[in-house]
């Protein structure tokens, strides 16, 4: 069976808070595998619970599947697949973190999503050297928090290199 | 944007489109009258809209183009390419201004004095070339009812401002004094424009189609000033109803006449032409008001002060026109809306059919019916005539002509043929891209064409019909045809395939190399096409949209590519189904029907070494696991699962079965494209929403056809052997052959083609009669024959049985198992060593004994020999000469040719044919292979036809190609009828019924 689990609404109600708080250097926080990631503000159109995924035989690993944002389709990549870690143990549904990349919506699918921080300029800091090629491929920077360091999603090459292993 | 503006734009585009058609056709048509004046007024109302809207630029070009129409038109210049080539080029300066205009709301700043100046020295007779950018003078001798010079672009747009007139001679009649036709447009335009300042006429005319009336008023002066009469008094009566309901009278009659002394004094006329035409104008009075008395009696007659009355019911009566401009954006939502609603629909009538009795089982009923009908009507909206996509090639076409100095003439069939405006939209540019392609590298030089003996006009044809869903595009051109040899050379250059791969391809697919990436065979690369892109941005193009082109080329006849394309996208039927919990939906449009198999029903799914097979009807109907096509693995229960459903789809004329866990219900489905990331995989064409909210993804069958023929050409499976075309027979060629053991001379075989049926039989059914063993089947008993004398049946359980047949006659070869299919190229030794076996050949690296079938049939049947398919009268046997390269084919159809009652020669090669001729042999019919070595089947066929003594006899074609395209050029080399051959009983009924036309004849 297609990964089945709960439609939870309330998700959608916490991407227009998340909007609304939009400001330049605002990043919407989350998690994957114990790592702090940001995603421009801007960026994300949505945040959802856990949604119902129609899975799509023969695609690219990533990509966990399709679904229905109000008759959008939307297609979910596991950015825990797309960066090469082990599967989300089953009990963890994951959040849906719902961006546009040229014109097409993506949901990536992300273990908890977290606050709107807004992160100062000075802890910016460009990719350590040693970091794993798959992960400096979609990483714009870092960012040196007091909870730890953020990890700035490079959207359109989160998703551009999936499309170009595709191609 | 100004909506007056909007307007303004969508009308001119159009008005431009349909010049660009009109205009090529007069400078074919330069006589007809009909056609000049709708370019005229066309040309005339863009001139006059711009002066209205103020934008000098584009009116001075108008005006200017006007100008040399109207000399045309007054027969004082004749229809010439040269004349035609400036007008059109003054239509792609509006073009571009137009566009212009469109982006950025404003005019360019610019003139176009260099375009309205050659313009204009064509119009008074001189030669363009030397046309200085100089003011026409006044007083140009050629043309005596010059008429006006066209407003400096330069100029700001004193929109109206109209020519100097000419002054006139004192000699010659009212007309010519006053200035012609053009002096009376330049008035009433005008007139016009000085009306259209007075708010109080303005108010009262507002419901009068403008262009009409001007050109009413200007029939009504030409024909007042002795010209001739286009004049309509009733016309001109009704059109101004409108007007005259709201109050117009004679009052305002004095006020128009006004604004017309007004602009003849602009005009400059002088006074004692102006005196005489004064009073004509004022004859227009009685017919323009006579609609006064027949206005309705309530209407209010507005007073003196000529305020607006209201007197809608009048005005909606006459003018309520009987269309209305929608924007496109508008009908595109209400489609998407359509859509939505037709999936909601889905969605409540699935919630209706889970329940047992609903009170809105009959609303809901009601319901659906008028959404059904309200995405018809909506889908409705959208369709336009294919004629729209196809208006810009004649203009194309021509320049094309004349920058490539060929003569092409250009056909358009079926235009009036409708499909959906987005389908248009993307066929607009393959459609104009394959018309160029043809012109230019199809259609030859007229000197060459005269030396091929072909008519110096090439001609382009383009023919659209509806067949079955789908529309049909052909598009063809007598020319050159393609080359194979250099597309051959190129594919090898450009490493697209080997040679040998070419070897095995039919000319048709060698063909299909053209729509590659990066392939053009042009030699030199024209500014028309061929810079190696296009082609195959045609086909993605068209596949985009689940489209196919197919190309049919004949060197040196031309060649023809057709596209079929589905009549619209929006919204299909599918069938939805599962496999391994995964829901997918399947086109309707490609489902032939659905069979449910387990090992108790009537259908049963079998193997031969591990591809599923299901026997349908008379036919192996190969299958496609949808598990194991599309990986997945969920759902273990694979092997214990027994029963099945068979998705039975065709492609093309490929036909295969696909294997699902279960069948739902077919759903009104909305196709909605796969996120780039996912395009790249074949096996679906889209994706959609469901119902129920779930996302589905759409299967294309034609991905799944390609991606199991794929696997079927690395050997291992059946193949359909009458379609896929790929499978042939004879020496060097692939055969689909049954392997299976009997008897115990090792594995035997036997082409797949002959068998109608694979059977297995429980051995107590079958029966003995004295030493023949039969059993019923069907209906009817069936002798079943042992592969030889001694052979020892299987003794219990079940007895697989080969089943051939002819006619309503079956007969059963007992074995004692089926191997396998396999595709092989056999190179067979003969032995005659035992009856009933042709020879030996290496199949699957093992020897393997070739089975004559022929032998068996005689066994089963003393008669099948001696049997005909030809009526008694006719038994008298007929001789018939088989020319076949391939001992192995000999040897196979020889008997079949026997059993219908031919005496047969056989030959392996044409020249022995042609000595046979030459010795005095009669035959009757001819039967003739086409692929051989040394002469081919087609030079066989020409020399026969050219013989004295054979001339006349029919001949048949046998072949393994049966391409649409050789089919024809069989038929061109004198071939009476052309068989695949597999198809034994195509031959056997094409022989009779050439004999039959034969016999008539004689």
């Amino acid at each position: 069976m297609s990964n089945v689990t709960t439609m939870n609404r309330g998700g959608a109600g916490e991407g227009t808070a998340v909007a609304q708080a939009a400001s330049a250097s605002d990043v919407v926080s989350m998690t994957v595998a114990g790592q702090l990631f940001g995603i421009p503000v801007q960026a994300v159109q949505d945040v959802l619970g856990p949604q119902r995924i129609t899975r799509v035989p023969l695609a690219p690993g990533e990509v966990a599947g399709s679904l229905n944002l109000r008759g959008r389709i939307v297609t979910a990549i596991d950015v825990r697949r797309r960066l090469r870690l082990e599967p989300r143990p089953k009990d963890q549904p994951g959040m849906n973190v719902v961006v546009e990349s040229s014109g097409e919506l993506y949901s990536l699918i992300v273990d908890q999503v977290g606050e709107v921080l807004s992160l100062p300029v000075a802890s910016y800091e460009r990719n350590p050297a040693t970091l794993d090629p798959v992960w400096r491929e979609v990483s714009g920077g870092i960012h040196r928090l007091k909870e730890g360091l953020l990890l700035m999603v490079d959207v359109s090459r989160l998703i551009g290199a999936a499309k170009a292993e595709a191609a | 944007m100004d909506d007056l503006l909007r307007e303004f734009l969508t009308e001119t585009t159009e008005s431009i489109a349909v010049l660009d058609v009109e205009l090529v056709k007069l400078e074919q048509n330069p006589n007809d009258p009909g056609m000049l004046n709708n370019i005229f007024r066309l040309v005339h109302t863009i001139k006059g809209t711009c002066g209205f809207l103020g934008l000098p630029r584009l009116e001075a070009v108008a005006h200017s183009a006007e100008n040399v129409l109207g000399k045309v038109r007054d027969g004082e210049m004749q229809v010439t390419p040269k004349a035609i080539s400036l007008i059109l080029k003054a239509l792609d300066r509006i073009k571009s201004l137009v566009a212009e205009l469109e982006a950025t709301e404003a005019e360019p700043a610019g003139e176009d004095s260099d375009l309205t100046s050659q313009l204009n020295a064509l119009a008074e007779g001189r030669d363009a070339a030397d046309a200085p950018a100089e003011e026409a003078p006044v007083d140009a001798p050629a043309a005596a009812a010059s008429p006006a010079e066209a407003p400096k672009s330069a100029e700001p747009a004193k929109a109206a401002e109209p020519a100097k007139a000419k002054k006139a001679k004192p000699a010659g009649s009212l007309y010519e004094r006053f200035g012609g036709d053009s002096m009376v447009d330049a008035t009433v335009d005008a007139a016009f424009q000085s009306v259209a300042g007075d708010k109080v006429l303005k108010a009262l005319i507002d419901g009068v189609d403008m262009d009409l009336l001007q050109g009413h008023l200007r029939d009504y002066m030409v024909k007042s000033l002795g010209s001739i009469n286009r004049y309509k008094p009733a016309d001109l009566s009704k059109l101004f109803q409108p007007a005259v309901a709201k109050g117009f009278g004679s009052p305002q009659f004095a006020l128009l006449s006004a604004h017309v002394e007004a602009a003849l004094k602009m005009l400059e006329v002088q006074p004692d032409v102006m005196a005489e035409v004064l009073p004509l104008f004022a004859g227009v009075k009685d017919d323009l008001l006579a609609g006064e008395k027949a206005a309705p009696k309530n209407a209010v007659v507005a007073k003196g002060d000529g305020a607006p009355a209201k007197a809608a019911e009048a005005k909606e009566s006459t003018v309520a026109g009987q269309s209305i401009r929608v924007h496109v954006d508008l009908l595109e939502n209400l489609m998407t809306m359509v859509s939505e609603l037709v999936l909601t629909r889905n969605q409540l009538l699935q919630i209706l059919r889970s329940q047992q009795e609903s009170e809105f089982a009959a609303p809901l009923q009601r319901l659906s019916q008028v959404t059904s009908e309200l995405q018809e009507g909506v889908m409705k909206t959208r369709m336009q005539p294919i004629g729209n996509a196809w208006a810009k090639l004649p203009r194309i076409v021509r320049d094309l002509s004349l920058e490539l100095n060929k003569k092409i003439e250009l056909q358009m069939l079926g235009a009036e043929t409708e499909l959906d405006r987005q389908v248009l939209e993307l066929i607009r540019d393959p459609l104009t891209h394959m018309v160029r392609n043809s012109g230019d590298h199809g259609i030859e030089m007229p000197a060459d064409r005269a030396a091929a003996g072909k008519p110096e006009t090439g001609t382009i044809t383009l023919n659209a019909y509806h067949e079955g869903g789908h529309i049909i595009i052909e598009i063809a051109d007598d020319g050159r045809g393609l080359n194979t040899a250099k597309i051959k050379a190129k594919a090898v250059a450009s490493g697209l395939a080997t040679e040998a791969e070419l070897e095995e391809m039919s000319e048709q697919q060698i063909h299909m190399f053209i729509f590659r990436a990066g392939f053009s065979t042009a030699a030199q690369v024209t500014a028309v096409s061929g810079r190696g892109v296009g082609m195959d941005v045609v086909r993605t193009n068209i596949e985009k949209i689940g489209g196919t082109v197919e190309l049919r080329s004949r060197e040196g006849k031309g060649t023809t590519a057709v596209i079929k394309i589905p009549l619209t996208l929006a919204i299909v039927s599918a069938l939805i189904v599962e496999c391994a919990g995964e829901r997918f939906a399947i086109p309707q449009m490609s489902v032939l029907e659905l069979v449910r198999a387990s090992s108790t029903s009537e259908h049963v799914i079998e193997n031969i070494n591990g591809a599923p097979v299901m026997r349908l009807r008379d036919r192996l109907l190969p299958l496609v696991s949808l598990r194991d096509l599309l990986k997945l693995t969920e759902g273990e229960a694979k092997a214990a699962k027994d029963e099945h459903y068979i998705v039975v789809a065709q492609v093309g004329t490929f036909t295969f079965g696909i294997m699902v866990d279960r069948v739902f219900d077919t759903e009104e489905i909305v196709v909605k494209p796969v996120a780039p990331i996912l395009r790249h995989i074949p096996m679906f064409s889209g994706n959609t929403i469901l119902g129920d909210g779930s996302v589905i993804m759409i299967l294309d069958p034609n991905g799944i056809a390609s991606a199991a023929s794929g696997e079927r050409a690395t050997g291992d499976a059946v193949g359909d052997a009458a379609s896929a075309g790929a499978h042939t027979y004879g020496d060097g060629e692939k055969v689909a052959i049954l392997t299976f053991r009997a008897g115990d001379n090792g594995p035997k075989a036997v082409p797949l083609a002959l068998i109608a049926r694979l059977e297995e039989f429980e051995v107590e059914k079958i029966e003995a009669v004295g030493d023949r063993r039969v059993m019923q089947y069907r209906g009817k008993l069936m002798p079943l024959i042992p592969i030889e004398p001694g052979y020892k049946p299987i003794e219990s359980g079940r007895q697989p049985v080969l089943v051939f047949a002819d006619g309503d006659r079956t007969m059963g070869l007992l074995v004692d198992e089926i191997i396998d299919v396999v595709e092989e190229r056999l190179q067979v030794e003969l032995s005659a060593s035992r009856p009933g076996v042709i020879g030996t050949a290496v199949i699957s690296g093992k020897s393997t004994e070739l089975l004559d079938a022929g032998h068996y049939l005689t066994l089963a049947f003393g008669d099948w020999f001696a049997r005909g398919t030809l009526p008694e009268e006719k038994r008298r046997q007929k001789r018939l000469l088989l020319v076949e390269d391939s001992a192995f084919f000999r040897h196979m159809i020889t008997p079949v040719l026997s059993v219908a009652g031919y005496e047969v020669t056989a030959v392996g090669n044409p020249q022995k044919a042609l000595e046979l001729c030459e010795k005095g042999l009669d035959v009757d019919v001819i039967v003739s292979d086409i692929e051989m070595p040394g002469m081919n089947g087609f030079e066989f066929a020409s020399a026969v036809r050219n013989s004295a003594r054979w001339g006349k006899l029919p001949i048949l074609a046998l072949s393994s190609n049966t391409a649409p395209e050789h089919v024809e050029r069989g038929r061109a080399a004198g071939f009476d009828d052309y068989v695949a051959k597999s198809d034994r009983d195509a031959l056997l009924a094409s022989l009779e019924q050439t004999m039959a036309a034969d016999g008539a004849d004689a």
